[in-house]
């Protein structure tokens, strides 16, 4: 445990990211007043997903942690992919069928 | 075997075990000792298959007449649901890791206890807590929506106590992430001296095989649970159609945790039969490698056959094709598993102990539920049977025939291990028997039940189905017998069992290495490994490890 969690992270970097987190925040709801047809959802979660990523680099001190942590999030977010990929895969083959 | 027959009158129990080490609730529930833990463990999740089996003797009852005549159907549906939620959620999918695998995995490598003993005990407390909310569920009415808990059923037409069901299972699914997480981080990290992974026992293997699956897939079934609880609560538009949402999103979620559920519930069986069959056959167990190998495949293939559940549900037709070709690849590593055990009995010094008899009726009924997956991954096949008495004959070769066969295996074998002392072989033997034999003739029949149409979950029949109906509900009192008569010799062997030693079958591992039972911190010093796992055609007559 000690690698990830011997390193000090200073008080200026976690303020920043909130900061950008807060940011992020008020461009999402400002682009909930926008239509952007197709892209509503895109940039929706683009930001979400960029959030997510700071919140676990800074926050949850994956940055600064052994390559193993990196390895054992790298999993869960393939495990997740699989999910969304083979369920989006039968949502956009079911038309295809005559 | 009569090793521990013969000599068990110059045994004596050891003065320093981790049952005697502190007296008092308070050194049980507050304990930090994963034998300890996996004993509170092995109590609860048997009240949790006593209860999951009274609703299965009231489902069985029922369907001894055509006629629905026994309960409402509202009741029955009830009761069917109430014992597939207690019976999963309650004890197969806990039921080997958290009992036996928290007892030895440890030990297994030669480690003080897991990597973190506070998680483990709140993985207790958190699966307490969950069975507290499924059995208010219960109290207040019970849930009527299957075990599958489909949208919009759940979400908009029922109102019985979904929310609180699912908030149980939400709960103990914590429990479960915290004890793969626990096991995860004890094999990478606690491991002896020369413990080399491939010198793991093939248990350790298993259950690691079957963490990766707790932990990565038991999230999306608490964001499943979740979303179905906003929808219900809040109408918040996700499954229902009539809100926007998709019925067929909550299948893809659902079985993406809930297929690979099913290896989390079978691989640790898996492990026990890999570490009976070769100390009872005497040999080297044949594809170590393999059989290691095949259980991180079944973790990682099992993740990508989820949709074979969904065959009729409307799915695209080529996505149907893929998840049925994986279908049938991840029966591969599941038939190198029987394929090794099989070639391990060829030519072995057969002993039919307790525990191998548990393990070659594994063998047999696992196979018979392996192949019969197939018919049903057959998407032709598939179509005929699903929703009938073969998936249900189906899940049960699987789940009763494997896993709780193997729960009782591993029961048997470890128990001298884990209380000091011997279970009664005459009844226990009579038991594997009467287990097996109430066993096929509980579900054998409902094979062709399904087959011939009979649709699960309806609490009438026509007449002409009753001949089998009546042949699997005697079925299911002779395997009740067979089940509740463990219960008792194993109790009263707690005080009369022969004094076990600490190698009562002379087997290899590191747990028969030390006391019977173990001292509280399993060693008296730290063991250094040199050897293999499985060398037992090496081992001389005299071998007697002492810890």
């Amino acid at each position: 445990m000690s690698a990830g969690g011997d390193h000090i992270v200073s008080p200026k970097i976690y303020v920043t990211i909130w900061l950008i987190l807060l940011a992020f925040t008020g461009i999402t709801v400002a682009a909930a007043y926008q239509n952007f047809g197709i892209f509503n959802p895109i940039i929706a979660l683009t930001i979400a997903c960029t959030k997510a990523t700071l919140v676990i680099l800074f926050f949850m001190h994956v940055k600064y942690s052994p390559k193993m942590i990196a390895l054992v999030i790298g999993c869960g977010l393939f495990f997740l992919s699989i999910l969304m990929v083979l369920t989006c895969a039968d949502y956009l083959s079911r038309a295809w069928i005559m | 075997m009569s090793t521990a027959t013969q000599t068990s009158l110059a045994l004596e129990m050891p003065s320093d075990t981790y049952l005697n080490s502190s007296y008092g609730v308070k050194s049980w529930f507050l304990t930090g000792d994963h034998k300890r833990i996996a004993v509170m463990y092995i109590v609860s999740i048997s009240l949790m298959f006593l209860l999951g089996g009274v609703f299965a003797t009231l489902v069985r009852l029922e369907l001894l007449t055509p006629a629905g005549d026994l309960f409402q159907s509202d009741t029955y549906n009830k009761l069917f649901t109430m014992h597939g939620v207690v019976m999963i959620f309650g004890f197969l999918v806990p039921s080997i890791p958290v009992t036996i695998g928290n007892f030895l995995i440890p030990i297994m490598v030669g480690a003080r206890d897991l990597a973190f003993p506070k998680i483990n005990l709140a993985s207790w407390y958190i699966y307490i807590i969950g069975m507290i909310f499924m059995l208010a569920a219960i109290i207040s009415g019970g849930v009527d929506t299957g075990w599958t808990f489909y949208t919009p059923l759940s979400t908009q037409y029922l109102t019985t106590h979904v929310m609180f069901t699912a908030i149980g299972i939400l709960i103990a699914g914590f429990s479960s992430i915290f004890t793969g997480l626990n096991f995860i981080v004890t094999v990478h990290r606690m491991r002896a001296p020369g413990m080399t992974w491939f010198r793991l026992p093939l248990f350790v293997w298993s259950n690691y095989a079957a963490s990766i699956i707790m932990v990565l897939g038991t999230p999306v079934l608490a964001i499943t649970l979740i979303l179905v609880a906003l929808e219900r609560g809040l109408h918040i538009g996700i499954f229902n159609p009539a809100l926007g949402g998709d019925p067929v999103l909550f299948q893809h979620m659902f079985w993406f945790y809930s297929h690979p559920a099913v290896y989390i519930m079978i691989l640790p069986g898996f492990g026990v039969i890999s570490e009976i069959i070769p100390c009872f056959a005497r040999k080297r167990i044949f594809g170590y490698s393999a059989i290691a190998f095949s259980s991180i495949a079944i973790a990682v293939f099992g993740f990508l056959v989820w949709a074979h559940h969904m065959f009729i549900a409307g799915i695209s037709t080529y996505s149907a094709l893929i998840f049925s070709f994986v279908t049938f690849l991840v029966a591969i590593p599941s038939a190198i598993k029987v394929f090794n055990w099989t070639a391990t009995l060829y030519k072995g010094s057969i002993h039919f102990d307790t525990p191998m008899l548990y393990a070659l009726a594994f063998i047999g009924l696992f196979t018979i539920g392996g192949l019969t997956g197939l018919f049903l991954g057959a998407i032709g096949v598939d179509m005929h049977v699903t929703a009938t008495y073969f998936v249900v004959a189906h899940f049960h070769y699987v789940m009763v025939g494997g896993m709780l066969v193997a729960y009782l295996a591993g029961m048997h074998f470890w128990w001298p291990k884990m209380t000091g002392r011997m279970y009664p072989e005459a009844p226990a033997k009579l038991s594997a028997l009467i287990v097996f034999i109430g066993f096929n003739l509980t579900f054998f029949p409902q094979f062709i039940l399904g087959y011939m149409g009979m649709p699960r979950r309806y609490h009438s029949y026509p007449p002409e189905f009753q001949v089998l109906n009546v042949l699997s509900t005697a079925g299911a009192s002779v395997l009740a017998v067979g089940l509740l008569m463990p219960m008792f010799y194993m109790l009263w062997s707690l005080k009369y069992g022969e004094i076990a030693g600490n190698n009562p079958y002379r087997a290899t591992g590191l747990e028969w290495q030390t006391t019977s039972p173990p001292p509280t911190h399993n060693f008296h010093e730290t063991p250094i490994v040199t050897q293999e796992a499985y060398d037992y055609e090496s081992q001389t007559e005299e071998v007697e490890v002492v810890g």
